[in-house]
Parts: C-alpha cells; sequence; structure tokens
C-alpha cells in the first residue's frame, strides 16, 4: 500500500502517513479489526468465551484496584522500571570513521524477572483470570520464555497450570522445561506436524476449546482471535511508555529508531506502541531468516508471506500454493512461527513499520559479538535483532539514537549454541 | 441435483431423520474416497460431509487430525478432491456438503472457491472457524454460487447468539453436542437434549447434531430428542483408515447401514 499524501510531505525519517491510519482508537476497531487483520476466525464454542474476556479487561483495565495491584507486581516481583541502558562498546563498534556514529540503547527486558519481557503479559492475563473466576490456566510455549512466565505467575497465584509445547522446542529448550515443571506447571509434549510453536498453539486452542468453561487461556503473543492482540499488546505496552520517560530524562527527547526482533511479535509491539503516532520515530521489526530465504527454511512471515487465517487471526502467513500453512524454521524457537499478528501485518502495510530479516547464522554472530563487547547473552530471539545492526548502522548517517529491545536473556540458548559452535569447527 | 434443504423437505415430509456420515478426502487415497462417496450413498446416508484436509484442523479431534495429515502427505490438495467430486457426483442421491478450514478458501479466493466447488457438484459448506461475525464475507458470494452455508451452534453459545446464528444459517443448524473438538467419545452429555429444545424454540430450520457421535445407540438417542440429522465423523474416519481399502469400503458400508437401521 502506498502511504498517502506522500508527496506532499517534508523528508523525516518516515514517509508521512494518514494520521487517521495511526489514531489508537481504531486499532483495533471494534470488531478487533487491524485494517483487513485481525478478526476472530475461531470455532462457535470459543466465542462466547472470547466476548467475555473482551468484557473483563474493559472493565479492569479501567479499574484503579486491578491497575494498582499489577503496578505493585510489576515493581516488586517483575523488578520493572527496566533500566535503558547505554551500550558504550557496542556504539563503538559501529561507530563511522569520523567519530559519528549511532548511539545503541538497549532496553533490558532481559532483567526482568524470569528473563524476558514475556511476563509482563502474563501477570497481566492472570490477573484478569483470576478475576473472571478461572481456576485452570493453559498457554504454549516456543522458546519456553512464555510458558516459563506463565507457570511462575500461576506459581505465584496458586493456580494449576498447563504448557503446551512442541517435542522439538522441548529438546533445545531443555532448560525452561525443567524450570515450569519445577514450578509445578504440567509440561504437555506435542508431537504434530514438526513440533514446533505452530502445532503447541494448536493443541492449546484445542483444549481450550475443550475446558472453555473453567479455563483461562494465556496467549503469549500479539496474535489469535482478538482481542489476545489487543490485549498482549496493552500489558507489554509497559516497555515504550518506560522507555519515552527514560529518553526524556537521558536526553530530553524522543529516541530516533526504535529495533525488535519479530516472531509473533509481542516484544516489538510493546516498544513500538507508545511511538506509533510520532511521526520522527523511525521503526525496524526484524524478522527470522533461518537458512536464507531462497531455501525455503525460514520464519520471514512479512516479508516473504501471503495474506491468510492462522490461529484465529486474518495477518501475513507463510503458506503454499494451496493455502495450507507450511512449517517455519529459525534457529530461535521463539521466532519459528509461520504467522506474525495482525497489527505488526496492518503497520507494515500502511508503511508505518519496516520489516527487515536476518539468518540464523548472522544471529548467531551477533550473540557471540553482544556477549563479548558488552557482558550480556542475548536470547536467540534477541539476537536477531542485534544482528541487523549490521546492515543499519552503516547506512546512517550523524548520531541518531538508536533504542534496541534487549527483549530476553540468551542462558537458555547456550547449550544449542555450544553445540551448533562445536559442529562449525 | 438436489440441494440440502431440498434434502431435509423431502425427508421431513416422510418424517425421517437424517444420517449424515463425515469422511476426510484423500485418508487413504483419492481413489478411496470415490468409493466411499459411492458406497455410503448406497448404505442409507441422506447427505454426506466431506473434509478437505488442512494442516492446521484446530476444530478437529486426533482422529481427523491424523487423517487430515496422511491426506496431505500423500500430496492431495482442493483440485485433486474437487475432481473426484465432479467425477462421482452425479451419481450420488445424497447432497455433498464441504467441510473445510477457512484458509483454504481464502488463498482460493472465495468467489472463484464457491464456484469451483459448485461446479463439482458441492451443495453445501460448513467452516468450522468462520463463526458468525466474519461469516458475512461468504454469504452472498455463496448464494450466487447456489452453495448453502450450514453455521455451527455450540453448547456454549448463549440464547440470543443461537436466534441469530439459527436466522443466517443455510440448509440445517450444526449442532456441537460437544464443549470440544470432534471425536468419539463413550457417551452423549444430557445437556445436548436441552439443547436441541433451545435451538427448537427459535427455529424451524433442520438441525443436524454432530461431534462425539459414534454409535448406533447415541443416533437412536437423539433422534428421540428431536434432531433431524445425525452427523457421524471420527467413526467412519476410523474404519475407512484400517486395513486394506477395500476392508475400509466393506467396514464402513456396514456401519453406515447399522446407524440407518438405528434412525427408524
Amino acid at each position: 500500500m502506498t502511504p498517502p499524501s506522500a508527496s506532499q510531505s517534508p523528508v523525516t525519517a518516515t514517509p508521512a502517513i494518514d494520521p487517521a491510519l495511526i489514531e489508537s482508537s481504531v486499532r483495533p476497531d471494534a470488531l478487533g479489526r487491524f485494517g483487513q487483520f485481525g478478526g476472530k476466525y475461531v470455532p462457535e464454542t470459543l466465542m462466547p468465551a472470547l466476548s467475555e474476556l473482551e468484557t473483563a479487561y474493559a472493565q479492569y483495565s479501567n479499574d484503579e484496584t486491578f491497575k494498582a495491584e499489577l503496578e505493585g507486581l510489576l515493581k516488586d516481583y517483575v523488578g520493572r522500571a527496566s533500566p535503558l541502558y547505554f551500550a558504550e562498546r557496542l556504539t563503538q563498534h559501529y561507530a563511522h570513521p569520523d567519530g559519528t556514529g549511532p548511539q545503541i540503547y538497549l532496553k533490558r527486558e532481559d532483567l526482568n524477572h524470569t528473563g524476558a519481557h514475556k511476563i509482563n503479559n502474563a501477570l497481566g492475563q492472570a490477573l484478569l483470570a483470576k478475576r473472571m473466576g478461572k481456576g485452570r490456566i493453559i498457554a504454549e510455549t516456543g522458546a519456553g520464555q512464555h510458558g516459563v512466565a506463565t507457570a511462575t505467575v500461576c506459581a505465584r497465584f496458586g493456580i494449576e497450570c498447563v504448557i503446551y509445547m512442541g517435542v522439538h522446542d522441548m529438546e533445545r529448550q531443555a532448560l525452561n522445561v525443567f524450570r515450569m515443571r519445577l514450578m509445578g506447571a504440567e509440561v504437555r509434549p506435542v508431537r504434530a506436524g514438526t513440533g514446533t510453536l505452530k502445532d503447541a498453539t494448536s493443541e492449546a486452542i484445542r483444549d481450550w476449546v475443550t475446558n472453555v468453561e473453567n479455563t483461562h487461556y494465556i496467549l503469549g503473543s500479539v496474535a489469535g482471535p482478538h482481542p489476545y492482540p489487543m490485549i498482549v499488546r496493552d500489558f507489554h505496552a509497559v516497555i515504550g511508555q518506560e522507555t519515552r520517560a527514560q529518553c526524556l530524562e537521558k536526553w530530553g527527547g524522543a529516541p530516533d529508531i526504535l529495533m525488535a526482533c519479530i516472531g509473533g511479535g509481542s516484544n516489538a509491539m510493546g516498544l513500538f506502541h507508545e511511538f506509533v503516532g510520532d511521526p520522527g520515530v523511525r521503526m525496524i521489526g526484524v524478522e527470522a531468516e533461518g537458512e536464507g530465504v531462497s531455501t525455503g527454511k525460514h520464519a520471514a512471515t512479512l516479508t516473504q508471506g501471503r495474506v491468510g487465517v492462522l490461529h484465529g487471526a486474518m495477518s501475513y502467513l507463510l503458506q503454499d500454493p494451496d493455502g495450507q500453512v507450511v512449517e517455519a524454521h529459525s534457529i530461535s524457537a521463539g521466532l519459528d512461527y509461520p504467522g506474525v499478528g495482525p497489527e505488526h501485518s496492518y503497520l507494515k502495510d500502511i508503511g508505518r513499520v519496516e520489516y527487515y530479516s536476518v539468518t540464523d547464522k548472522a544471529a548467531l554472530e551477533a550473540f557471540q559479538t553482544v556477549s563479548r563487547l558488552e557482558g550480556i547473552i542475548p536470547a536467540l530471539e534477541t539476537a536477531h535483532a542485534f544482528a541487523y545492526l549490521e546492515t543499519l548502522c552503516p547506512q546512517l548517517s550523524n548520531s541518531p539514537r538508536i533504542v534496541l529491545n534487549c527483549s530476553g536473556r540468551g542462558d537458555k540458548d547456550v547449550q544449542t549454541v555450544a553445540k551448533i559452535l562445536d559442529s562449525m569447527g | 441435483m438436489k440441494s440440502v434443504s431440498q434434502q431435509f423437505k423431502t425427508l421431513r415430509d416422510r418424517s425421517q431423520c437424517a444420517l449424515i456420515p463425515f469422511i476426510t478426502a484423500g485418508d487413504p487415497d483419492l481413489e478411496t474416497t470415490a468409493k466411499a462417496l459411492q458406497v455410503l450413498d448406497q448404505s442409507g446416508a441422506d447427505l454426506i460431509e466431506l473434509g478437505v484436509p488442512y494442516s492446521d484442523p484446530l476444530a478437529d479431534g486426533p482422529v481427523i487430525q491424523a487423517a487430515a495429515t496422511r491426506a496431505l502427505q500423500r500430496g492431495v490438495t482442493l483440485e485433486a478432491v474437487l475432481e473426484v467430486v465432479k467425477s462421482v457426483s452425479p451419481t450420488l442421491q445424497a447432497p455433498i456438503i464441504l467441510f473445510t478450514y477457512y484458509n483454504p478458501i481464502l488463498n482460493r479466493g472465495i468467489e472463484t472457491f464457491l464456484q469451483e466447488i459448485s461446479a463439482a457438484g458441492v451443495q453445501g459448506l460448513v467452516v468450522p472457524d468462520l463463526p458468525l461475525e466474519e461469516v458475512e464475507s461468504l454469504l452472498k458470494p455463496a448464494a450466487t454460487a447456489g452453495i448453502e452455508i450450514i453455521l455451527l451452534v455450540a453448547p456454549t453459545s448463549p440464547k440470543e447468539r443461537i436466534r441469530a446464528i439459527a436466522a443466517q444459517s443455510q440448509g440445517f443448524i450444526y449442532l456441537v453436542s460437544v464443549t470440544g473438538v470432534t471425536g468419539m467419545r463413550s457417551s452423549l452429555q444430557t445437556r445436548v437434549n436441552t439443547l436441541l429444545e433451545e435451538l427448537r424454540s427459535v427455529t424451524e430450520k433442520p438441525i443436524g447434531v454432530g461431534f462425539g457421535v459414534s454409535q448406533p445407540e447415541q443416533a437412536h438417542q437423539l433422534m428421540g430428542w428431536g434432531a433431524d440429522a445425525v452427523i457421524v465423523g471420527s467413526a467412519f474416519v476410523n474404519r475407512l483408515a484400517e486395513g486394506q481399502p477395500a476392508e475400509g469400503l466393506t467396514k464402513i458400508g456396514d456401519f453406515c447401514s447399522q446407524l440407518k437401521a438405528a434412525l427408524v
């Protein structure tokens, strides 16, 4: 889609976009649509549960007691606000010969309790589930970060917890499987398909269809049927809100560029949401290109997919010519998903956010570079956002301030990486 | 060829409860699917539901999921399924209802898809992941193509929703008998009786009950509770997949006759 009236606008960091398209009240509309994307494509059995969730969320998201409880837990249990850290050596690494160059800041979501941004949403939804009187919680997980976050909040509130996880992911994220079980969650292996996030999500939805009357499904990304993409975004919006305040405090202005990795897109949406209406802030989402787009083994949904419907929402989707969903591929379990959030699909189409992809290999290199230069081991998912700095930084003139969402820590990935580096000799 | 509505009218005039078997197209292979349609038609099926295999069948339990996976692994495509329907449908008494998830429809283009299935001889369409709120896009082009869109009511649907769904559904109303996915259950939930009564109080349209029905006794019970049709899926898919195709065909023929005999 061509952004309207681009030709009449002054040159800014992003092409001018009709303000009506980015008005936050229309994202989503009453039917849960972001433009053509989103909606509710689910079996009839779930429709009343989605309405119930929508009503509960509308009520409690404006309820002072609810907000105070959530804020208190985010502060004392999760450890928010997460720091905005100036990555000095990474900045030096990408400095131009003349000494200018992008100033790289990291939003340290990896320092949250449980080691990733996922806890923001899990906590918010668990509080909702409690108020809705649901005695059982289920979730899907890929990398295990959302599963761990869900198991954590269920332990905290004493709620029965079942996590669906693909068998392939259970193997490559064994540490997280142990953590979930340690906290009392039941981890159910999913063998269907390739045993990854897509299959785990389908199985979680089937469980929900069956047990909907006493169960809340904590969906872990800005995907799925309405109202999930909105609720998950809103619970993560604290990332962008804190970032705005921290930038003001550090340099009295807004960031110039925001960067985040995209699987379903929750950490990116959390960072971007606050700034979508700021035309001066450039936004970049980085997808997983796996072994390369030409090999067909990738997870670059926004850059390579076509519009389709998966897990209850219309969005870009990796599918074959017959409309069958194809398996994604990424070294990082959290990005290994053939769909993507409907709001990202919309932001791509209106030209508000730029989306690119990087390969497994580039992510592995970034994983090591960041570890070595900053003493921060990023999650393999997050490493994809770091990897795009290689392409982006040489293109930037002057010294723009970049905020990169350091969405998770990489402890869970060290075994996988060690194995791969070993095999590469 | 009779439409779904016409078939129900004929049956109602005879005070008969319809039997609707379901099979997954392409499992074990398309040749068997073609034969199975004929066997079912000759063994008492009043309408036949044909499932198009899909990679992510959210509303299906393990039996139909596995059948779809096997069919896809054999390379079964929508086009090939429709070819089978096209060649067989003129020989059948029972109208064919296609059961497919929404993405393959969207991928094909809604109008193209509807015209193609209509040309192949399909009469009705069930899309399990397209609830009332999203079905609008399908209704008008379906009317043009002469395809009846059958909507589902679930045990969780509140009364005002049931009313709205009943008003929009064409051919019949598909009552999902369990809170859950497709698959065999050992007994019927007694609340199906209440659901049938509730649904009957808001509509004159025929009501077909499915999901979890697998035995002649259950079919008989549903008829007693006032169902206009009984839909049986996984139990057929299971039988057809057992042993050699010829064996499977005999089994589903016998099973179909047994079910039919229970509906008198």
